[in-house]
């Protein structure tokens, strides 16, 4: 199975998802060059963390024009998994794959720090393998990872089921102390309304291997691998 | 002809920087200032000399990138 790792001028988190997916997981994994325009039959596409195009104007807003984003979203309208991590997400909701926007961390700090997530929704590519309620312990590394969307499309991405990770406390509970970010409705993860983009901002990559201090990253790349394996998904691009 | 853009979060979306700002002039003793809402200015300098030309191409470039649409809104000048 093969991980397509985009790489922008300024994504830093590119070699931690090659890394993940190549040498934890024994999948294949390659380098693609945001000027590319071929995704070299890639089974998954990840967008990894980091600044893109140094996030001049605002997080993500300069790398939906490279060449490799029209193939990307491509293979998504194939139904292709595609995986948006930090930065990765913020190309997303920039390039309008996925709805919504980032503000700046209300603490108008950078936040690094291991922080807690649950798991909504296993009906995507990227959660198959958890269980509905499940807590991981994923670090975060962002300055404008706040998200925010407006009360009707926070009720529509409710109704939909699109909010696949919420920030909570240890326990999996939602409570304001564990929110990092002042995200809406404690948002840190969604989909598409077709389930097979997902976006969040923790680095599950970061959180593979217990030497890292946590390996509940990893169950997101298992996902996708028996998601493909299974046969939930035929997209190739 | 010259187009001025200012781009500023939509009145309905919280401005951490702009209230952080408000409350450092609150603590400098400047209570008149009731509020603060940060943006953005963008000068385009343009080959275009007809006015509603060059509104029309700041227009276009503000929604395609200077402003995100989900939390910005945008008021152009011309000269």
């Amino acid at each position: 199975m093969k991980f397509a790792v985009i790489v922008f001028p300024g994504s830093n988190c590119d070699e931690d998802a090659y890394h993940a997916a190549q040498d934890v997981l024994g999948q294949h994994a390659e380098y693609i060059w945001h000027k590319d325009t071929d995704l070299k039959g890639a089974d998954v596409v990840i967008l990894p963390g980091g600044f893109a195009h140094g996030d001049y104007l605002r997080t993500g807003a300069m790398a939906r024009f490279s060449p490799i984003m029209r193939e990307v979203q491509a293979f998504a309208n194939r139904g292709g998994p595609v995986l948006g991590i930090c930065n990765g997400f913020q190309v997303l909701l920039e390039a309008g794959l996925l709805p919504g926007a980032m503000l700046r961390n209300r603490s108008l700090k950078f936040q690094c720090e291991q922080v807690h997530i649950r798991v909504e929704q296993t009906d995507t590519p990227f959660t198959s393998a958890c269980r509905k309620g499940q807590v991981l312990q994923i670090p975060i590394a962002h300055g404008d990872g706040n998200y925010f969307a407006d009360p009707d499309l926070i009720a529509r991405l409710e109704k939909d089921r699109q909010v696949i990770f919420r920030y909570t406390n240890r326990a999996g509970e939602v409570i304001d102390g564990a929110n990092p970010n002042g995200s809406a409705a404690a948002i840190a993860g969604l989909c598409n309304e077709r389930r097979n983009i997902v976006g969040l901002m923790p680095h599950p990559e970061r959180a593979c291997e217990s030497v890292l201090g946590s390996a509940d990253g990893l169950v997101i790349f298992r996902s996708v691998v028996q998601s493909i394996k299974s046969g939930a998904l035929v997209a190739r691009a | 002809m010259r187009a001025r853009v200012f781009v500023t979060l939509k009145p309905s979306v919280f401005d951490p920087q702009g209230k952080t700002i408000a409350d450092a002039l609150h603590s400098l003793g400047y209570n008149g200032v009731v509020d603060v809402r940060q943006g953005k200015y963008f000068e385009l300098d343009l080959s275009t000399t007809e006015a509603a030309q060059a509104r029309a191409l700041a227009a276009e470039v503000a929604d395609k990138l200077l402003a995100n649409p989900v939390i910005e809104s945008y008021r152009i000048e011309v000269d």
